[in-house]
């Protein structure tokens, strides 16, 4: 706001005058919705055990429970990171095949009517809104708790962002190819698959790769809402405060992260 | 009658003209391939039960319709915490990125002793989705919007700092140098020649997280961490359909008339 | 052979693109196309393939009418007319020789082509394409790797691979440098005199134009102002063209 005050400094005095009043009706908003934010958190003051929790907490984080990595007969650390990568592959392979006909339809160039791709984009924009959270738990209640429901709300979910993403680079695209595709007789399909297709699909691999990385962060916490993976042992952890489990469990997300930024990154530069 | 384009086969003599191998592409193919099937066997998804569960979800669709709209009254309360929630957590957060944005950025003269460090523990605390915060402040603090306000502070802290020192690093070096050059201090330097070009970004950042933000409060209360997703679970667990779907309503049009405000004010700061 | 019978095309907003043509082309010749950019050269090429309507008359390409066609019978006489653009029209990330059989796809099914499976004759006809443009070399690498001249050589090969009796050649040479640019244009010469394929090309080079071709049409505002051999395409014929004197930027000179 500052360099509204200083671009009207050189005209006449009214302006100034227009700007400073401008001014304050920002500032006074400003702390009026300050005020009103404040007033709806009760904040009722640190309470006494928070001092041990807190020390709990860091003795956790400083003594992982190593021996959680790997338990043989079952749920460890390994098998629950193993199944939020699983969730977030899938969940990305099915968005992107899911998002494939949404993103034509949402690009300008692939119809003659504004309205058709108005519509999609709509679509896409909806479907962006809905937190995978709740689409999560929207299909817990659907198909029941587990892996399933985790693979379906990541599908979904990524294909408002993923079908954006798509529809944008269809619009990007170099016309040329098509018509000389045209020009030699090729169909619609053909025209498709000769010209459209070999110039979106490295960017749409790319952009898939990036959704994998935000996927796999949202796939470690479908499992506060029962939707598979390794939130699932993190919540129990966190209702019985083993704080020693809950540390090393959010050592191996970090790893897991990261190592798959790694490798996903590496991939997406060698496709373009 | 066809131009008389010979068929014949060409001399394959040179190697350099035969076709190149394809096995790098082929094999990438076959590993995701495998890579898929894998996934399927171990979480027993497969492409059938896609097709039968995607029509349990419209079945789903079905009963949360009509909406329970008397339910309004008592719901619009907690929305609006969880607004406050966003805001709150945005704001601090933002407030504290200011000067770890500093420190991280390469072009103020900090020395990389110091520098690479905070970066290391931007990417770090970035890796942790707001929602694990939440569980873990909830377990702290205990069931309440704080938990989820001090979640909302931290994710924004990381989002806003980094999105800040990259922009930080962007800027015009002249007037930094024409500062440096007049004797101005370090501090100086970034009150006058940094802050003036990096503000609009920051708030441009502060809006974006903003948004990303209310989305993030409207599930906290699945956790615990106070505002709307409280109720959604209850509706939920109870198989209140018509009040989870005026629930999820209400979530959109508040998500759609930030998003267009912050929008609005954002276009004109930059 | 290509006729034009009365044809004529006003876009939607008014603007009068070609106005009563009566033209004949015969098999073999290498017609020029010149005049002033918005004279309608464009549109004159253009309709010919029907990647641009027209608004009156009747266009046929070797007695078959491609402006009442089908749309599967378009698709066959396109099939026979092979179109060269200014800006290649390559898909530059896919390989040359990929780029080259792209031009074999009205030749197959649908299903066929989206298999990507070519027959063996097709990609020998292609590989012979790209030998016809001194190219042979480059089969295997990425169109976005070669020079402009090499990419517009590359699309040459497609029109042939594509077995064309026509050759339409929209602004060929108009971001090529002179020396590239006459290469080019040899290419050309040659197929159409090798092969006998007709070939219609627009330039705004007036001594190019004067240089390749047999028979040389001027247009202006859409309509056929000048007609004949380059002999009689003198500066002063192609002053009547322009409505104004030659300047030296129509001129590629170096011959």
């Amino acid at each position: 706001m500052k360099n509204t005050t200083s671009a009207a400094s050189g005209n006449t005095s009214g302006s100034v005058l227009g700007s400073r009043i401008r001014f304050a009706v920002i500032t006074l908003v400003v702390i009026a919705v300050y005020f009103w934010s404040v007033q709806g958190i009760h904040f009722e003051g640190i309470q006494g055990t928070a001092g041990t929790v807190s020390k709990s907490i860091l003795q956790g984080f400083l003594h992982p429970d190593w021996s959680f990595v790997y338990i043989p007969e079952g749920e460890d650390l390994l098998r629950g990171l193993l199944d939020t990568l699983v969730i977030s592959i899938l969940g990305t392979v099915v968005a992107t095949v899911v998002c494939i006909p949404f993103a034509f339809w949402a690009s300008t160039n692939m119809s003659r009517h504004l309205a058709v791709s108005g519509s999609g984009k709509i679509v896409l924009s909806v479907i962006r809104v809905f937190p995978e959270i709740v689409v999560a738990i929207l299909f817990i209640k659907a198909v029941g708790p587990g892996s399933f429901a985790g693979v379906l709300a990541l599908g979904i979910h990524s294909v408002g962002m993923l079908g954006k993403l798509y529809s944008e680079t269809i619009e990007s695209i170099d016309r040329g190819p098509q018509e000389a595709l045209i020009a030699s007789g090729a169909n619609r399909l053909q025209v498709l698959r000769y010209a459209v297709l070999p110039q979106v699909i490295p960017q749409f691999l790319s952009y898939s790769l990036y959704r994998f990385e935000i996927n796999i962060r949202s796939a470690t916490t479908l499992g506060l809402v029962g939707a598979g993976g390794i939130g699932t042992p993190l919540i129990f952890a966190l209702q019985v405060r083993n704080w020693n489990r809950v540390g090393i469990i959010l050592l191996g997300i970090i790893v897991l992260v990261i190592l798959t930024d790694l490798v996903s990154g590496w991939v997406r530069r060698r496709i373009i | 009658m066809k131009t008389p384009v010979s068929t014949a086969p060409i001399n394959p003599a040179a190697p350099d003209l035969s076709p190149p191998h394809k096995y790098k592409q082929l094999a990438g193919w076959l590993v995701l391939f495998a890579v898929l099937i894998a996934c399927s066997i171990r979480t027993d998804v497969t492409p059938y039960q896609l097709i039968v569960g995607l029509p349990q979800m419209g079945s789903l669709l079905q009963e949360m319709f009509p909406p329970d709209w008397s339910y309004l009254p008592t719901i619009w309360g907690p929305m609006m915490e969880t607004v406050q929630i966003a805001i709150l957590g945005t704001t601090l957060g933002g407030l504290l990125a200011i000067p770890v944005a500093l420190l991280c950025a390469s072009n103020l003269g900090i020395s990389r002793f110091v520098s690479l460090p905070a970066r290391m523990m931007l990417n770090l605390i970035r890796t942790i989705p707001d929602l694990l915060f939440a569980a873990i402040f909830v377990a702290v603090f205990g069931i309440g919007p704080f938990a989820g306000m001090l979640a909302l502070v931290f994710f924004s802290f990381g989002l806003i700092a980094k999105l800040t020192f990259e922009a930080i690093e962007a800027i015009d070096p002249g007037p930094l140098e024409a500062m440096s050059a007049v004797g101005a201090n370090r501090m100086q330097i970034i009150m006058f020649g940094v802050v003036p070009q990096a503000l609009p970004y920051f708030m441009s950042y502060l809006l974006y997280t903003f948004e990303v933000n209310v989305r993030a409060a409207s599930v906290l209360g699945l956790v615990g961490a106070g505002g709307i997703g409280l109720l959604l679970d209850r509706a939920l667990g109870l198989f209140r359909y018509d009040r989870a779907s005026i629930i999820v309503l209400l979530t959109l049009v508040i998500v759609l008339v930030i998003d267009y405000g912050s929008t609005i004010i954002r276009r004109k700061l930059l | 052979m290509i006729e034009f019978d009365k044809v004529s095309k006003v876009y939607p907003n008014g603007t009068v693109g070609l106005r009563n043509i009566n033209l004949t082309i015969q098999e073999g010749e290498l017609v020029v196309i010149v005049g002033l950019s918005g004279a309608g050269k464009s549109t004159f090429l253009r309709s010919i393939n029907r990647l641009t309507d027209i608004s009156e008359g009747e266009i046929r390409v070797n007695g078959k009418s491609v402006t009442r066609a089908s749309g599967s019978q378009i698709r066959h006489i396109r099939r026979d007319i092979g179109m060269i653009f200014q800006s290649f029209n390559l898909i530059k990330r896919s390989t040359v020789i990929r780029n080259v059989l792209s031009g074999r796809v009205g030749y197959h099914s649908t299903l066929r082509t989206m298999l990507g499976w070519f027959p063996k004759e097709d990609v020998d006809l292609s590989l012979n394409a790209l030998q016809r443009v001194n190219i042979r070399e480059k089969a295997y690498i990425r169109a976005d790797q070669l020079s402009g001249g090499q990419q517009q050589r590359v699309s040459i090969a497609r029109a042939l691979a594509q077995e064309a009796r026509v050759i339409l050649a929209d602004e060929p040479v108009a971001s090529l440098d002179p020396l590239t640019t006459r290469q080019v244009m040899d290419d050309l010469k040659r197929i159409n005199r090798d092969m006998n394929i007709t070939t219609v090309i627009n330039l705004h080079f007036i001594d190019l134009a004067r240089e390749y071709a047999t028979r040389i049409v001027g247009l202006r505002a859409g309509e056929v102002v000048f007609d004949g051999t380059p002999e009689e395409a003198t500066d002063e014929a192609f002053a009547e063209i322009y409505g104004r004197p030659v300047m030296q930027d129509e001129l590629l000179g170096g011959a």
